[in-house]
């Protein structure tokens, strides 16, 4: 098929951006969205023009590196599918596509459609863990995890911390990620001792890093690869308030 | 040079027990005055960087990815063995030892494999403790499931995101240590070279993906953490940035490379579904619990799957192999994959696959249960191929996966280069010619939280006092190697694309010296190789500058390490006039087709040697002596 591309193009993080029209053509729906790049990248360097930059890795949905804006909308229009698992079936002959990098304070450009999303590593670092020294662990089976606790807990550690939820967020927003990985530790035994002092640091360290605030819009769950659910948030608001009246 | 294993003596399960106990220990007020360089942040390096990190070191590490979190172990889908035997199904550590060193055709050595089946209890309480979210049965304790070529149910998982699971785990041990300021972390940044003087690491030299810089980092010791290699292959089923370049350029410097062409093939892919296509998506095995394989019996068959009635179905593993059927190890699943599909019975439109069905297994046990199972590969699956695997089946085909080669080290993980450790995939040591499904994430994290943590404090232990700077002469010279790399790669400017030669490359090494090897394929590979790398060197197209952030100049370094250690895969096939495990030589095999080993002539580790650029690398074997079990003839009837 033939695809109107219009491709951001940005040489680092403080010269301007814009929008730069390309065509192109033999796109088999076959390819995933970042073959469909590969090709025009492979074109571009046939023709001496520099090639798109964009960031990937696994390209199979669990890395998180990958993520575009596709005609607005975070990793494109099917349900629960990273850019690079994105087919390109799903666009017909002659569509045009506009493709974005993501978008929030907190995930400044580097380059064409690559963001620096270190601020989600930090967040991490403010108590997205559970304080155990290498070795000093206690036989795995002593304590039991209702098999419903462990589910939810998986669902939330499911995140692959790509960032959608924010860069779809009106606000920029990163509570649906902070949430999952707060949610993760907080519903599992283990994770009861730090449970309070994690929701504090994490949230503050958020707010710190310049993510904007969370005004229910349910936009984040909507694009999430993986379907982490906004109910995850209300939990996190809940732990957090407790830290508070705690005076975390 | 005399390989030194450096194994303990004593019987097998006091040989770690005893060597942890005298090896030399660090004391924790002199621990911050070591730094320790760690290049990775997968399974082996983040676990390792974690653990040094807490212990009071001084470590930085360094991954090329914007986030640890996102190194290829996140990848993994299956699980991980331990030998719990909470099933009482009779596992033991002997048992889970026993199935490793003969699922490498007993080309591993027996010492590390033992300790490796060991320490595999600790991975799982380590983990729990940390929250990996373990899949659970009802009263609340952990689930096994039978994975690849095992009799026992002992691997535990965590959906079929196992991987990212444990490297979350291992990511979040990592950050707490990067917050308490334990632990520098880099991302963005590609070790290109190693900094050796007088056989010893000094440090690396790296470059900053975003500026371009080109730095030096000096450390009392050195971690190689990289992973494998299997993107030599061009299309496998790792990340597109996978690479071997940390571990060929320690090569180059004088770290020996054992077994490089010991590189397992996986059985359950996609299989390719065009030109355009940038990597090949693995299904994971566990579907092979629930699934069976099979083709059509005739050869020109048109019919869809569900028209061809059961009698003319081949459920050939089943046939061949009534004991483990679809259960059989990895290498024997994907050759006899590569043999019905040689035979012209592949299906799917590019007839380059074979079915794997999970039809039979929906009304035995449930679309609940498999939904809870594979729900999310066969997501995957429908999401890849457009197909729903609920009501047609799959189509899979062996893709390359995992390399059991690697930086040939000694019982400690050190290399031959002194103060150089390398762990995980990157390292060969544990699983011999073939790696047994669930044990590359348990032997990752086994090097990185329990075993290199004591034998590097050994190390460090000799040197205290020692000052580190990268200001010598080794260091500018070594940057300056690799500055020239780079600019020579810009300067060629020719007219061809480096994926363009990467699929030339991964073509022929897939075809000479993939699954099936024979002595005259290899012997052409052996010409072509260097051919096309020439013309590489003389054609490739790389734009803009080394001093900007440059994907088209990144890849072009990686293949143009990847061309060098493919002349070293096929000479060390062609070398091995054997077949065992997944270096399958089509001279060697039984009357039934299995491999055949010599073991009277190959038993022993192929260690190579880098001489000097246009000399042949020289070879040192390590023998293998099997003290405690007797080397079989594998057989999975
Ligand atoms: C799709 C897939 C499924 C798998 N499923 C299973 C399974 O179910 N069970 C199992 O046991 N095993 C499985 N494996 C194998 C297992 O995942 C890997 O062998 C293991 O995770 C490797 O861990 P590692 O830490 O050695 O390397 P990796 O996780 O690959 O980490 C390598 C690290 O090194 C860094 N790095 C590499 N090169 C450089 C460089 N030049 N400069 C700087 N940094 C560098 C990377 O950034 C990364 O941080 C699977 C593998 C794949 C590909
Ligand atoms: S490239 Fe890894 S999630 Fe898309």
């Amino acid at each position: 098929m033939r695809l109107h591309l219009q491709i951001w193009r940005q040489e680092n993080s403080s010269a301007p951006g814009r929008l730069v029209k390309y065509t192109l053509d033999d796109v088999s729906g076959d390819s995933s969205f970042l073959e469909m790049l590969d090709l025009l990248n492979e074109q571009l360097v046939g023709k001496g023009e520099v090639p798109v930059v964009f960031e990937h890795d696994c390209r199979e949905g669990i890395c998180g590196a990958c993520g575009v804006m596709i005609n607005g909308q975070a990793h494109g229009p099917s349900a629960r599918t990273a850019t690079c698992q994105l087919h390109m079936r799903t666009f017909k002959d002659g569509d045009t596509i506009q493709i974005e990098p993501w978008r929030s304070v907190a995930f400044p450009v580097i380059r064409d459609l690559m963001v620096d999303r270190t601020s989600m590593d930090r967040i991490v670092q403010a108590g997205g863990f559970i304080s155990v020294r290498t070795g000093s662990a206690p036989e795995a089976n002593l304590t039991p995890v209702p098999k419903g606790d462990s589910d939810e807990a998986f669902d939330a550690a499911a995140c692959i911390g790509c960032g959608a939820c924010v860069a779809q967020c009106p606000n920029g927003a990163a509570q649906l990620f902070t949430s999952a990985k707060v949610g993760h530790l907080n519903i599992l035994p283990q994770g009861q001792p730090e449970r309070y002092q994690r929701a504090a640091g994490m949230v503050a360290r958020m707010e710190a890093e310049g993510f904007g605030s969370c005004s229910n819009y349910r936009e984040c769950e909507a694009v999430c690869p993986k379907g982490i659910s906004v109910d995850w948030i209300a939990r996190m608001n809940r732990d957090f308030l407790l830290a508070r009246l705690k005076g975390l | 040079m005399n390989l030194q294993s450096k194994i303990p003596a004593g019987p097998l399960a006091d040989k770690w027990t005893n060597h942890r106990d005298h090896l030399k220990l660090v004391s924790p007020a002199n621990r911050r005055k070591f730094k320790i360089i760690v290049v990775g942040s997968g399974l082996a390096g983040g676990a390792a960087a974690a653990s040094f990190g807490e212990m009071g070191y001084n470590v930085e590490c360094f991954c090329f990815q914007d986030s640890p979190r996102r190194a290829h172990s996140i990848a993994a889908q299956g699980g991980i063995n331990a030998a719990k035997n909470y099933r009482n199904d009779g596992d033991s550590i002997w048992r889970l030892f026993y199935d490793t060193i003969k699922g490498g055709d007993f080309r591993a050595r027996e010492a590390n494999v033992y300790r490796l089946a060991e320490v595999s209890l600790e991975i799982i309480d380590q983990a729990v403790a940390q929250g990996v979210p373990f899949a659970r049965e009802y009263g609340g304790l952990l689930d096994n499931r039978s994975f690849g070529g095992a009799q026992v149910a002992r691997t535990f998982y965590a959906r079929g995101q196992t991987g990212q699971q444990l490297l979350l785990g291992a990511y979040q041990a990592l950050a707490k240590q990067i917050a308490a300021g334990t632990v520098k972390m880099t991302p963005r940044t590609e070790m290109l070279d190693l900094v050796v003087e007088d056989n010893r690491a000094q440090g690396i030299v790296v470059r900053d993906m975003i500026t371009g810089e080109v730095r030096s980092h000096a450390a009392h010791t050195v971690v190689l953490a990289t992973g494998g290699y299997s993107n030599v292959y061009n299309l496998s089923t790792n990340a597109i940035g996978c690479n071997t370049t940390a571990i060929w350029r320690a090569y180059r410097r004088g770290a020996l490379f054992a077994n490089p062409s010991f590189g397992q093939i996986h059985p359950t892919c996609i299989p390719q579904a065009g030109e355009h296509q940038s990597k090949l998506t693995l299904m994971s095995e566990s579907l092979r619990n629930d699934g069976r394989i099979w083709v059509p019996m005739k050869t020109d068959e048109t019919r869809a799957a569900g028209q061809i009635p059961e009698s003319e179905r081949d459920y050939f593993l089943e046939r061949k192999y009534p004991a483990f059927g679809n259960l059989v190890p990895r290498d024997v699943a994907s050759r006899n994959a590569k043999t019905v599909v040689d035979e012209g019975r592949g299906v799917g439109p590019m007839k380059n696959g074979v079915y794997l069905d999970v039809a039979d297994a929906i009304p035995r046990l449930g679309r609940e249960t498999i939904e809870e199972r594979y729900g999310n590969l066969i997501e995957m699956y429908q999401r890849i191929t457009g197909e729903n695997a609920y009501s047609t089946p799959m189509r899979i085909f062996p893709a390359p996966h995992y390399t059991m080669g690697g930086l040939w080290v000694d019982y400690n993980l050190m290399s031959t280069i002194d103060g150089l450790f390398v762990i995980g995939e990157a390292n060969f040591s544990d699983h011999g010619a073939n790696r047994l499904g669930a044990s590359a994430l348990m032997q990752g994290l086994a090097d990185g939280y329990f075993i290199a943590p004591y034998t590097v404090a050994n190390y460090l232990s000799a040197h205290l006092g020692e000052e580190v700077g990268a200001s010598g002469d080794a260091f500018r010279r070594t940057a300056e190697e690799v500055r020239q790399r780079t600019e020579k790669l810009l300067a060629v400017n020719g007219s061809r694309s480096v994926d363009s030669f990467h699929r030339e490359l991964g073509r022929i090494v897939w075809d000479d010296c993939g699954m099936e090897r024979v002595a005259q394929g290899m012997q052409q590979a052996l010409a072509k190789i260097p051919a096309l790398r020439d013309k590489f060197h003389q054609d490739v197209r790389v734009l803009g500058s080394g001093a900007e952030l440059n994907q088209e100049l990144e890849r072009a370094g990686r293949v143009a390490d990847y061309f060098d250690l493919a002349e070293l895969m096929c000479r060390d096939a062609l070398h091995r006039d054997e077949s065992c495990g997944c270096h399958f030589r089509a001279e060697h095999q039984t009357d039934e087709g299995e491999a055949l080993r010599h073991d009277d002539q190959f038993s022993y580790v192929a260690a190579w040697e880098h001489v000097g650029d246009g000399q042949e690398p020289r070879m040192h074997k390590e023998e293998l002596s099997f003290e405690f079990v007797q080397p079989s003839q594998r057989s999975y009837k």
